[in-house]
């Protein structure tokens, strides 16, 4: 089976390079930007492997071809460069932040790729598509694309049996064992009918052995083909770009399963090979390490190329440092949006409600919507005023034509109208979304649920706020809400008295059923929901376990129990970083005086404060307390790239990329932009998917699969 | 068009042969390469064995052992040197180099069963292949025999007998043989055999004698018996010429000896002490030979091996020609002559330069010298002319160095390459077709690492392709030595390689592995950096806990799952959960798997580390899965069991609240036939409380010790749901109320039922009246109660709802009592 295995990985190199030799430029020159990404930059000659034989001095046209290949290949670098060098210069005006790169060469780069693996099917096909990979391919490839391709009919995968009438069923999923047994299934089935069709699987963003091994369980790995398609990373927007991953929190985090690491990290290596390298790496969680590990290993292995960084700095975090952000409801208007309405894939559906029609209306929400990138980072108290004097405003905008001769009204419908109506089309939607969440959010409720969230932020009045929640369980006010609220309250007060935990879980089980017994289960498991307990249970299941192993994997176990049985410290770290502000002073949400300003002044969030410290002071250094507090694991690694070179004060130096590694909230996303603002840098956001407080915790609960 | 031949002498033979080349099986490899020999090849008594022997090029001993197989018919090279030995019986024997066996194949059964009469061994762009006539007659033939696929050729017509010549071709990416049975020819290919004419063949021939394919395969010369040389292409298109050699024995040897992109064809033909090279012209040039020789064919010339010397013979290069030829006035010879000058410090230098560059021909004369030295085998000679190039290019501008720069490095290369003890007598031309490359896996082939490391420095090879590729074979070499122990070994290796980019040390230890060190191949495996490397060695090597543990360390998922899958089916269950006990990444990952196809082992693993939670866990899990109401009780008994095994008595009274209510559920469900298996408990008691049967509620109040409150809270919302005010009041009154009376006010609001909230505001306490009488309308009452509480903010949340229209005098009121509120 090892064999196979590498077997198969080989037959991928090869794939690559002779696909290379046919296409066409264009082709070569996604097929050599595939090449940096999956790691696969040594076509010609693998270092790590450097074979055996003894060219037979025969061959020689087998060594002109090799010489032509790699002609070929520096030419397409070259290309590259300079599409790379023209994509830049957009940006190259001096302005009070730093221009972004254009992330949508990753979008050509991933749409290229998928046509080419389409093609590798051809003739008509019928095309089956993972559900939550439907939004996201949306973004790379629309219908009209794949139609183009010779794709006849599109379905979502759902597990049960198909009706095609195709002779060519082409997947395109992701890796997991359920689907891979689905089609498993399916291919028997046809087989049992007597039906012969060719299949094709798709993984992306790659392939996973264990998927491998279920085809040949199965018995089909003769009959399926299976290629990959390294689509890592899907830009939301100027600043957001995503893994699209939401399973990798779950994974990750709960089932202890680090498939995805490499995934991180090929798609740090994806960025770097097309944007540059970095100047400094900072990092903190088991995760980040372990991700900052894969993705330095696949420099290595591939060539270097230097060039002009475009981002100066990395920073990874881990979601389980900080579980108390997600946890918090959200107040900033885009975080309300995806608490409220659900924003999936950068867009979001506005039910009847919102729009005032019968209708529900699609929207794309990003930079390129003038009016919400004006409000997205505002406080929602904020919103309804802003709205409404850009309603006046665009009326004034329209009353101009009132004293316009015929000209000038030519004028104006050419130039102007068009950009009005279509800046009212979307200041209505806005004002029917802020009015719906009024309509939610400013009910007694909600006040005092947020009253009850920082009391817990706070540290105040912590009887009232159990007794609150308690209300809340009894009542079935909401089942992911109740739960938000007792984990908010584990994490902040390190865990729950006995006897609060027993009497809060058993009512909550009366309210919601006891199949939630898993759902606890695994929020202890998380650290999220915890009984106190006296100390010393850890250290003896600890020593118990040690006397099992040899020396070297001690640390890595103990690592992995303090991780599962850590203490929050919330207070703690609260009190060391500032996270909380003094209660009782003002604090004006028209004018943010700090991050806390994403929740109503009421607490920074603990991860953006984190990269705030580590950016201002270079590294960890004096922060050793917090570090321990939140378990270690922290790193700051000098890059590859020329110290001297690095310091230069280009834009690219306050470029600072941060990758969430389960996940990040709008709020943050919002704090880090108003801490770009403050401090003249911009951030970039690479997450494996965006999340908030019902995602966090749905993925945790146990009564699906 | 006469042709210009020269003989050089490479080497005095190092070799100590007593009867020189006489009865002996000879083979030597192209491109310089070694030389075997085989004394005595037909006997076959054990008491007198031939003896195979192997030198360099320069006669130096490389190995010798007797022959203790069969017969042997013909020995021959493969392109990566390793030798042939043909036997009778078609069975075919690789040797290394040095002697050392590697392995064997066969030619098949029809060649076994009919012997093997002769053997050619032959070379294409898909490797070294084998072609046998076997004494059936019949042609069986294999192109590469890395990936053996025999085929046997079609018959030839009307053999009777072993033709009288026949060769191997290479046309149209397929291995011919051309046969000649006496003056037909033949060509046989996988399908057919097609007879075939040379076309202007001399018609005095009656038979062909002879017969010899170019290095390239592209010509093709024969010999008559009427002594005739026909030369021509290979696809017997075209005649290139004839020449009469005016010998009508049948020679011992043919080879070609045209260079590549020459003027004329030229071919060598030997006999017993008399070597003669033909042209285009009908004169021949004849050389004695004094002893047994055997001529090597190379891509630009003929090697001539004899018992005592090694020569080469070729037709004289371009460049040579026009600068050497006697009175010659090409530039190249005038340069050469004008450096002659200067160095003498004579002004006739001064005369020779204008003359060439009077003609402007300086740069091709610095390009002729340059080119001559390549092809010039004498250090010396080749120095004057690169004197004289450089001296030429002093009074060139813009003119290209690369060609100098690169002929110096590669003459330097050559000439330490052609030194008597390496013996790999390269010329320029073959050089450039062999590529750097090649020599370097060529040098250490015959294990001249240090040499090889020194060619890769000076050729600025990149490191992965050089310097690290050749300690890396070096390494594999080391690591054989039998006579070292591990650790000097492990030492040596490890300091040698240490600042070497791109080594693997995982393949080194394979090899030390595969010769049967495994204590070494594991001392080596700790150098390697990336763990994922280590792991498929491990795991050959049988180390499966310390290969699950490297796949761990690397971080690869794939690869841990690659080690779980593979110690699944290698270890026994036990042994198996045992070892991923001792990794919990490895388990969670199996874990996960398991989930998804492997239900039942999932179970087995939690019983097996007695995991009675999560056993537990697994049961409930399993119970809502479940249908069949037995199967679900069954299954949280189960569950119960687990839990209390491991002493979470909370998890266990829980479950079986569970059960019993499942129980009631589903006999009420009987009775009334209300859907309610599988409710939570307060969706259960909200079903019962809406369909009116508040005794089964009060009865599961009571059963499950449901805190006061939740019933409240349900009650009081099913009655307003109902708009039972009536008996909403009555419940009010059954005793104080546990969640105050607000609820009750907000309930009937909710339901729009001012008046009977009303009812219930003089309940509320003082610190929710204000929330209170706001919820029913009431501002006054609202005013009121904030002021009496004198509590700021209530007061300022009762203004907030006043309207300022209608409430005017109550606000003035407010903000007075604010002002003294604040004061205070």
């Amino acid at each position: 089976m090892l064999i196979s295995y590498q077997k198969k990985n080989k037959k991928k190199h090869h794939h690559l390079i002779s696909s290379q030799l046919h296409s066409s430029l264009q082709k070569e020159l996604l097929q050599f930007l595939l090449e940096c990404c999956v790691g696969a930059a040594e076509p010609f000659y693998h270092p790590r492997r450097p074979h055996e034989v003894f060219l037979n001095p025969f061959c020689r046209p087998a060594c002109q071809h090799r010489c032509k290949t790699r002609s070929a290949s520096s030419q397409v670098y070259s290309a590259v460069q300079s599409v790379v060098g023209s994509l830049h210069m957009a940006h190259t005006e001096w302005k009070d932040a730093p221009g972004l790169p254009d992330f949508s060469l990753l979008k050509r780069l991933a749409r290229d790729q998928l046509i080419f693996l389409l093609e590798q099917l051809p003739g008509k096909k019928d095309l089956f598509i993972d559900a939550d990979l439907m939004s996201p391919l949306d973004r790379i490839a629309n219908v009209t694309i794949l139609k183009q391709h010779e794709v006849d009919k599109l379905y979502k995968v759902e597990l049960k049996p198909i009706v095609s009438s195709s002779d060519q069923l082409c997947f395109l999923i992701r890796p997991r064992i359920q689907t891979v047994k689905w089609i498993s299934d399916l291919v028997n089935a046809d087989k049992v009918a007597g039906r012969f069709r060719r299949y094709k699987i798709i993984f992306t963003p790659q392939k996973f052995y264990a998927c491998e091994t279920v085809l040949e369980e199965q018995g089909v790995y003769g009959d399926v083909t299976t290629d990959e398609w390294n689509f890592y990373i899907l830009p939301l927007d100027d600043d957001i770009l995503s893994l699209e991953l939401p399973e990798f929190f779950r994974d990750n985090f709960l089932e202890g399963d680090q498939r995805w690491v490499t995934t991180a990290g090929s798609a740090l290596r994806l960025l770097q090979s097309v944007y540059g390298s970095f100047s400094k790496v900072y990092g903190i969680g088991r995760c980040a390490k372990m991700v900052y590990e894969s993705w330095r290993e696949l420099m290595e292995d591939g060539e270097q190329r230097t060039r002009q960084p475009e981002f100066a700095k990395v920073f990874l975090v881990d979601r389980d440092v900080d579980f108390v952000t997600p946890l918090c409801s959200q107040v900033v208007y885009e975080g309300l949006v995806d608490d409220l309405f659900r924003i999936k894939c950068g867009s979001v559906e506005f039910g009847p409600d919102v729009t005032s029609s019968d209708k529900s209306i699609k929207v794309m929400l990003n930079s390129q919507d003038k009016v919400f990138s004006e409000i997205r980072n505002e406080h929602f108290s904020n919103v309804f005023g802003f709205l409404s004097q850009k309603a006046k405003n665009l009326q004034t905008a329209y009353d101009k034509r009132r004293g316009m001769d015929i000209q000038q009204m030519k004028a104006f419908v050419a130039d102007e109208l068009k950009g009005l109506k279509q800046e009212h089309r979307l200041l209505s939607l806005h004002i029917g979304a802020s009015e719906s969440m009024m309509k939610k959010k400013t009910k007694q409720d909600f006040q005092e649920l947020l009253k009850t969230e920082h009391s817990l932020l706070e540290g105040f009045e912590i009887r009232e706020c159990i007794t609150y929640i308690e209300e809340h369980i009894n009542r079935q006010v909401s089942m992911i809400d109740s739960l938000r609220l007792l984990c908010l309250l584990s994490i902040t007060e390190n865990g729950l008295l006995s006897k609060d935990y027993r009497s809060l879980k058993a009512q909550y089980l009366q309210s919601y059923g006891i199949e939630h017994l898993l759902t606890f289960a695994n929020l202890r498991q998380l650290g999220l929901l915890e009984e106190q307990q006296a100390g010393e249970t850890l250290t003896v299941m600890e020593s118990k376990v040690g006397k099992l192993v040899n020396d070297k994997t001690v640390g890595k176990l103990t690592d992995a129990f303090s991780s599962l049985a850590k203490k929050s410290n919330f207070r703690a770290l609260s009190k060391r970083l500032a996270l909380v502000p003094k209660s009782g002073e003002e604090y004006d949400l028209r004018v943010p005086r700090d991050m806390a300003y994403v929740f109503s002044g009421a607490y920074i969030p603990l991860s953006c404060k984190l990269i705030e410290q580590v950016l201002e002071r270079d590294g960890w250094t004096g922060m050793e307390e917090v570090t321990r507090m939140l378990n270690g694991q922290e790193f700051a690694v000098t890059g590859g790239s020329s110290s001297s070179e690095a310091r230069s004060k280009t834009d690219a130096q306050r470029i600072v990329l941060v990758m969430f590694l389960g996940g990040c909230t709008f709020s943050e996303i919002s704090a880090l932009r108003f801490l770009g603002k403050e401090r003249g840098c911009r951030f970039i956001v690479v997450t494996t998917a965006i999340t908030n407080s019902s995602r966090l915790l749905e993925a945790l609960l146990d009564n699906s699969a | 068009a006469h042709l210009d031949l020269k003989k050089i002498e490479l080497y005095e033979m190092g070799w100590n042969l007593k009867d020189g080349l006489r009865e002996c099986l000879v083979a030597a490899a192209p491109y310089g390469g070694p030389i075997a020999l085989l004394k005595g090849h037909y006997r076959r008594s054990p008491s007198a064995r031939p003896q195979l022997e192997i030198y360099s090029s320069s006669g130096l001993p490389l190995a010798s052992f007797p022959w203790k197989s069969g017969v042997v018919k013909q020995l021959g090279w493969t392109v990566s040197d390793d030798l042939l030995c043909v036997q009778e019986d078609g069975t075919v024997l690789v040797y290394d180099l040095w002697g050392g066996f590697k392995r064997h194949f066969s030619m098949g059964n029809e060649v076994s069963q009919s012997q093997v009469l002769e053997t050619k061994i032959f070379h294409s762009p898909y490797g070294t292949g084998v072609a046998i006539l076997t004494g059936a007659l019949r042609f069986t033939l294999a192109t590469n025999i890395d990936d053996i696929k025999l085929r046997r050729l079609p018959e030839v017509p009307g053999l009777q007998e072993a033709p009288s010549c026949w060769a191997v071709l290479t046309q149209d990416r397929q291995s011919k043989v051309l046969v000649a049975n006496g003056s037909q020819l033949f060509i046989l290919d996988n399908t057919a055999c097609t007879p075939v004419t040379p076309p202007g063949l001399s018609p005095q021939a009656s038979s062909i004698v002879h017969m010899c394919v170019s290095f390239s395969y592209k010509y093709l010369a024969l010999l008559t018996d009427s002594g005739h040389v026909w030369m021509g292409t290979s696809n017997l298109k075209e005649k290139l010429s004839e020449v009469d050699t005016k010998i009508k024995t049948p020679p011992k040897q043919m080879a070609w000896c045209r260079r590549p992109k020459s003027q004329q064809p030229s071919a060598v033909v030997m006999w017993d002490g008399l070597l003669i090279v033909v042209g285009e012209c009908k004169e021949t040039i004849q050389y004695h030979l004094d002893d047994d020789s055997v001529l090597v064919p190379e891509l630009d010339g003929v090697r001539i091996i004899s018992g005592t010397h090694h020569e080469l013979l070729q037709e004289v290069p371009g460049a040579c020609e026009e600068i050497f030829k006697i009175a010659s006035m090409a530039p190249g010879a005038l340069l050469l002559e004008a450096h002659k000058e200067y160095e003498k410090e004579s002004q006739k230098a001064d005369e020779y330069l204008r003359e060439i560059k009077e003609q402007s021909l300086l740069s091709e004369a610095v390009r002729q010298c340059v080119e001559a030295a390549g092809h010039e085998h004498e250090p010396e000679t080749q120095k004057t002319l690169l004197r004289a190039a450089s001296f030429g290019k002093c009074f060139l501008s813009n003119f290209p160095p690369e060609q100098f720069v690169s002929m110096c490095r590669d003459l330097r290369v050559l000439n330490a390459v052609r030194d008597y003890t390496v013996g790999i007598p390269l010329t320029h031309t073959q050089f450039k077709q062999m590529t750097v490359q090649v020599l370097i896996d060529r040098l250490v082939y015959r294990k001249l690492y240090p040499l090889a490391i020194e060619v890769c420095r000076y050729l600025k090879t990149p490191e992965y392709q050089g310097v690290s590729r050749v300690l890396k074979h070096w390494a594999c070499y080391k690591v054989q030595q039998k006579e070292e122990s591990d650790e000097v070994i492990a030492k040596a290796v490890s300091v040698k390689l240490a600042d070497a980019a791109g080594i693997s040390y995982s393949e080194i230890a394979t090899k030390a592995y595969e010769s049967g060190r495994t204590e070494l191949a594991i001392k080596l495996l700790e150098f390697e950096p990336r763990s994922g490397e280590q792991v498929p060695l491990l795991l050959k090597m049988k180390k499966s806990p310390l290969a699950l543990s490297k796949a761990i360390e690397s971080g690869d998922t794939d690869l841990v799952y690659t080690v779980v899958m593979y110690l699944k089916n290698e270890l026994n269950r036990g042994d198996f959960f045992m070892m991923l006990r001792n990794q919990p990444v490895a388990l969670s990952l199996y874990k996960q798997f398991c989930k998804h196809q492997e239900q039942d082992t999932l179970k087995d693993l939690f019983n097996q580390d007695d995991d009675h939670e999560e056993l537990g866990n697994f049961y409930v899990k399993a119970s809502y899965k479940d249908q069949r109401l037995e199967a679900r009780v069954a299954l949280l008994q189960s569950a119960v069991d687990e839990y209390y095994k491991a002493k979470n008595d909370f998890s266990a009274k829980t479950t079986e609240d569970e059960m019993r209510l499942l129980r009631f559920q589903r006999k009420l469900e009987e009775e009334k036939g209300e859907q309610l298996v599988g409710f939570s408990l307060h969706d259960t008691m909200t079903t019962l409380l809406s369909v009116g049967l508040h005794k089964h509620a009060e009865q599961l109040y009571k059963d499950f010790r449901v805190p006061d409150k939740r019933f409240w809270w349900l009650k009081l919302k099913a009655l307003a749901e109902k708009e039972d005010w009536e008996e909403l009041e009555k419940f009010g009154k059954t005793k104080k109320s546990p969640v105050g009376y607000l609820p009750f006010v907000e309930v009937c609001i909710k339901h729009h039922n001012k008046y009977e909230a009303k009812k219930y505001v003089s309940k509320v306490t003082p610190e929710q009246k204000v929330k209170a009488h706001l919820a029913v309308g009431d501002m006054e009452g609202a005013a009121e109660a904030a002021i009496e509480r004198r509590n700021e903010s209530e007061i300022s949340t009762v203004l907030s709802r006043c309207s300022a229209t209608t409430d005017h005098l109550l606000m003035e009121r407010l903000n007075r009592a604010k002002a003294t509120a604040v004061k205070k």
